[in-house]
Parts: C-alpha cells; sequence; structure tokens
C-alpha cells in the first residue's frame, strides 16, 4: 500500500527552510561566485582566481590584507591564551563544592557578554583615556602611574588593549561552558580520586582536566570562529580605518572598508566578496580541522 | 585539624580571587552610570565617588533626550527584535518538529544543511545580503533586518528545539492522532506547549546577538528612520565625543534595558547553558 503524500511535512519545512535558503545559503554561495568576477570595462567579467592573486600580491592591497591577517591572528592567540585559562580557572573556582554565593559571582562575572560592543568599546575608551584620568588615577593607587600609557593610541599596545577589552567582555562564555563541564563530572569519579588520594590540584590536572577536554574544544572553535568574524568592538574603539596606523585592523574592518568605501576609498563589491570568500575558507578550514580531526581524536567518557 | 585549617585557608583564597574578577566585571559599568549622574566637573575631578547632592546633575540625560531620537532607536531596536525571536520560534519549531517527528527521505540531509549555519556567520555573505536587499527595495526598512536576523537565528533554535522535541512522548502524540487530532493540532496545541521552556531558551540566545548587532544595521538599514538602539548610540556617541555628561548618560541608557532584561532571565538564560550546551 503506498502511503498518502505527507504534505504537512513540507508545509512545516518550508518557512524555515525559504528564510534560511533565501536570506542565508544563497548569498553566502553568490558572494563566493562574485569573488572570481570584477568589472572589466563597465561589464562584470569571469577573471578567474585573478582578485585573489590582487590581494595577495599587489602593493595596494596586500599589505593591508597581510597585515590584517597578521592582527588577526595575534587577535585569537591573545584570547586563546588569556580568555580561556582566565575561564577555566573562574570555572574550576566556581565549582568547588559548598562554595557559597556562586550564583552572585557567576551572574556578575557574565554580564559583559551581554552588553554590546558599541556599550563595551566605549566604556573602555573612556576608561583608558588620558584625558580622564580614570586608569593612571587608578595606577597611582597602587603606585604604578609611571607604567600608564595611552595604550590605544600607540601602534605596539593598541591591538594587545583591544583584544583584551574582547576578552573582558566574553570571559563569561568560556567560563559558564567550562563550569558546566565540571558539574557534569559525576561524584563517584571525583569520590574513586579521593580514595587514591588525588586531591586538589593534582585532582584537578589528572582527573578533571582530562574530562572537560571536549568543553575546551568546543570553546576554541567558537572562540575561533568569533575572533575572524568579529568588526564591531575595533570598530567602536578604533573606527573603521582601525588605527593608529592600522595596527588594530582585522578582517572584518579590512572587509567593511573594501566593500562598503569609507571617507575618500569608494567601495569595491568584487573585492569585498574576495576577502569575505578568504574568512569564509579561513573559517572553514578551521571548523574542518575541528570536527574532523579534533573532536574526533578526542576521547569521550560516558558516565 | 590541620586538614580543616587548610580548607579554610583555600576557601578564603578562592573568595578573594573571585572577589577581585567580579569587581574587574562590574567596575567599568558600576563607573560609567555613577558618572553620568554627575555634573561635568565633579566627573573630572573626582570620578570613582558616587554623585552627593552637590554633584549630582542631569544634564547628561537632557541632552540625549532632547537630541538624540532615541525614543524612535528604541522603537526600532524593539520591532526588530521581537519579531526576529517569533519568526525564529515559530518557524524554527516547526522545522524541528518536521525532522524530529517524521522519517522521510533526506531527513539528515535536511538537518545538516541547517546546521550549517550554526558554523558559518551570515556575515560573510553581506556583499550578496545588501545586493539582494537593494533589488527586492529593502534597504533602510525593519523588514531587512528582521529577514537577516530570523536567518541568522533559525540554525540554532532548530538544532535545540529539536533535540528537546525528541524527549516529548509517542505516546501523547499517538493518542492524539487516534483521537482525530490534525498533525497540525497536534503540533500547535499538543507539542509547543511542551517544549515552552526550551523555546524561552531559545529567545534569550537569539535575542542577544541582535539586540547588540552593529554590523546589518550599518550597512542595511542606516537611516534616521531606522536606526537601532546600538547604532543610534553609536553615531550619538561620535558626534557628541567631547560632551561627557552626554556620552556618559547615552551609554547608560543602552545599558539599561540588557541590565532588566538580564535580571529577568538571567536563571533561564544560565539553565540553558549549562544544560544543552556541552554535547
Amino acid at each position: 500500500m503506498k502511503r498518502p503524500k505527507r504534505w504537512h511535512i513540507l508545509v512545516f519545512l518550508l518557512p524555515a527552510l525559504l528564510v534560511y535558503t533565501a536570506v542565508m545559503i544563497l548569498p553566502l554561495i553568490e558572494t563566493l561566485r562574485l569573488s572570481l568576477f570584477n568589472t572589466v570595462d563597465g561589464q562584470p567579467t569571469f577573471v578567474g582566481l585573478a582578485n585573489f592573486q590582487v590581494l595577495f600580491g599587489d602593493e595596494r592591497w596586500a599589505h593591508d590584507f597581510w597585515n590584517a591577517l597578521k592582527n588577526n591572528v595575534i587577535f585569537f592567540i591573545i584570547h586563546m591564551c588569556v580568555q580561556n585559562p582566565i575561564g577555566v580557572a573562574l570555572a574550576a573556582m566556581l565549582s568547588i563544592p559548598k562554595l557559597r554565593f556562586v550564583t552572585f559571582y557567576r551572574t556578575a562575572i557574565f554580564l559583559p557578554t551581554l552588553l554590546s560592543f558599541v556599550i563595551v568599546g566605549f566604556i573602555w575608551k573612556l576608561i583608558l583615556s588620558p584625558i580622564w584620568g580614570v586608569a593612571p588615577g587608578m595606577l597611582d593607587l597602587v603606585g604604578l602611574k609611571s607604567m600608564f600609557a595611552p595604550w590605544l593610541g600607540k601602534p605596539g599596545s593598541a591591538l594587545i588593549a583591544v583584544s583584551l577589552i574582547s576578552v573582558w567582555q566574553y570571559v563569561g562564555i568560556p567560563m559558564m561552558l567550562i563550569y558546566a563541564a565540571l558539574l557534569n563530572i559525576p561524584d563517584e569519579v571525583i569520590e574513586a580520586a579521593e580514595c587514591d588520594g588525588v586531591t586538589g590540584w593534582s585532582q584537578f590536572w589528572k582527573i578533571k582536566l582530562p574530562l572537560i577536554l571536549p568543553a575546551i574544544g568546543i570553546i576554541s572553535i567558537l572562540t575561533f570562529v568569533g575572533n575572524f568574524n568579529a568588526f564591531d568592538l575595533v570598530y567602536t574603539v578604533q573606527g573603521a580605518l582601525a588605527g593608529p596606523d592600522g595596527s588594530t585592523d582585522i578582517l572584518g574592518t579590512l572587509l567593511y572598508r573594501t566593500f562598503f568605501g569609507f571617507q575618500l576609498q569608494l567601495g569595491d563589491r568584487s573585492m569585498g566578496a574576495t576577502i569575505a570568500t578568504v574568512m569564509f575558507l579561513i573559517i572553514l578550514a578551521g571548523v574542518s580541522l575541528y570536527l574532523f580531526v579534533i573532536q574526533r581524536r578526542m576521547r569521550r567518557y560516558q558516565f | 585539624m590541620s586538614q580543616a585549617r587548610h580548607s579554610i585557608f583555600r576557601t578564603g583564597f578562592v573568595h578573594i580571587a573571585l572577589i577581585a574578577y567580579t569587581l574587574i566585571s562590574l567596575f567599568p559599568v558600576f563607573l560609567t552610570i555613577i558618572n553620568s549622574f554627575k555634573d561635568r566637573n565633579a566627573i573630572f575631578r573626582a570620578p570613582l565617588t558616587v554623585p552627593t547632592p552637590q554633584t549630582f546633575s542631569l544634564i547628561g540625560y537632557q541632552t540625549v533626550l532632547g537630541q538624540g531620537d532615541f525614543v524612535t532607536y528604541f522603537q526600532n531596536s524593539f520591532i526588530v527584535t521581537i519579531v526576529a525571536i517569533a519568526l525564529v520560534l515559530l518557524f524554527g519549531a516547526m522545522a524541528a518538529f518536521a525532522l524530529s517527528e517524521y522519517r522521510f527521505r533526506g531527513n539528515t540531509l535536511m538537518g545538516l544543511y541547517l546546521a550549517i549555519g550554526i558554523m558559518i556567520p551570515i556575515r560573510l555573505g553581506t556583499v550578496a545580503i545588501l545586493q539582494g536587499m537593494v533589488a527586492a527595495n529593502l534597504v533602510n526598512t525593519l523588514t531587512a533586518l528582521i529577514l537577516v536576523y530570523t536567518a541568522q537565528g533559525l540554525p540554532l533554535a532548530v538544532f535545540i528545539l529539536s533535540e528537546f522535541m525528541r524527549t516529548v512522548s509517542d505516546d501523547l502524540k499517538n493518542a492524539g492522532r487516534i483521537d482525530g487530532l490534525s498533525e497540525y493540532s497536534i503540533f500547535f496545541r499538543l507539542v509547543l506547549p511542551l517544549i515552552r521552556p526550551a523555546m524561552a531558551t531559545v529567545a534569550v540566545f537569539t535575542m542577544i546577538p541582535i539586540w547588540n548587532d552593529l554590523w546589518f544595521p550599518l550597512i542595511l538599514a542606516p537611516a534616521e528612520a531606522t536606526k537601532t538602539v546600538t547604532l543610534g548610540s553609536q553615531i550619538f556617541i561620535g558626534q557628541f565625543v567631547t560632551n561627557w555628561n552626554a556620552v556618559l548618560a547615552a551609554l547608560s541608557l543602552a545599558i539599561l534595558p540588557v541590565l532588566v532584561l538580564y535580571v529577568i532571565f538571567s536563571r533561564q538564560l544560565i539553565r540553558g547553558i549549562t544544560a544543552g550546551a556541552v554535547k
């Protein structure tokens, strides 16, 4: 007996599928396609990989592109080395059994994650501003006033300062995910470790850390995708030119300037699509590496 | 005895570390809010003190409310966020129901297709999205933003909701079928009420990036009439850089709705993150 056509399945799927395909997937594919075209004599013409050659090798483009890519990598490394260890440390402290005020700490530390980049960017700009003097004033309290410098204004330190602001904002996410993973470790495992005399520090390193590695993997890939797609914070703190002297320019701000135009620079759709494609390939490579290599090798423990 | 003392010592140290980090998290927000209520002199002379009757001033708020069109911005943000969340929840739940309830050819493939958007950011398609919006005559409309945010929110919503729908008992649905309910009434009248907690979690997750987004308002809807609060305060602050009262007041006003929502939803949000996230 042939079953009747089940139209309701289509009805349930269709709205989501339509919006998602029309507004997300097709534009993504179209952007990838546009990166292979450029305007020649006013006509869009297929140019193969010429746009990429220009981006990687042409004097006018290559300097900006490699600079943005380098800055983006540094931006990511700072997040991995500062944000995620602090997140793990905070989560480890919060998960100590019978600790009081945990809800309060958790709620307070997660708050900055919810604020928009505009708020976060401007608040820190004000705090670090030499005009207002909050930062030098506070350093003065601990006798370190001489260390103060207008960090956001100096090419040597601006990228680090912006990265640390972003770390300040996002540390709540690794904290929460690791905290959840630590709570999921069954008591029997911990009790067994204690019976064997494994406590305190060595318990954390030898028992808990291996068990939360999958969660650390997830936060790493989330950080990766978020960082190589970042734009807002740099834009609010340093403007579209990502100054001083391009020292905080990352791929997101480069994409914005290229595709949308800024001040005297005219918007260039093909080169914008080319940069977006490079970002897409970087993110795709990171996600594939995670899904097919790291996640498969990682041992999972079933409780 | 020494064990106990050691433990008290350790707990004390942990509390000191956590309090220190809590201060780092809250200090910038606190500093902004207290200074927004002070006059200009006090902001510069004593930035770290709370406003006193002598230094109290609302001049910043008067400037913001008089100059910037913040009421419109708030209204735009509310419309965009609420409509997008409603669409994400409705369409997302429907798709999740189809994927988790029925076996049909291409089911897994469809699930994977919808999951691409969890990892690949929609921003990378901006060039073509703008092109499409220009062609559809939707630039500088809230509709453009709503469409983009709906597409952006759907993948994660479908993923989370279908996990939850698998836990709804089959007996209940089959009982409904025997009673002659159509598939649509089973979805709307039996399943939806049962997954309400999951819907709340998805709503909170969807809301934050939409409310805070700067990229799409800047590119798709920068006109005065369609500015969202995030873009509006960005531009307002850019223009009033030297008017510290106004800047601090604008920042405080932008923080306020997030704070209120966080106080209301923080348990929901934290439960959502700690429950389903690590899989």
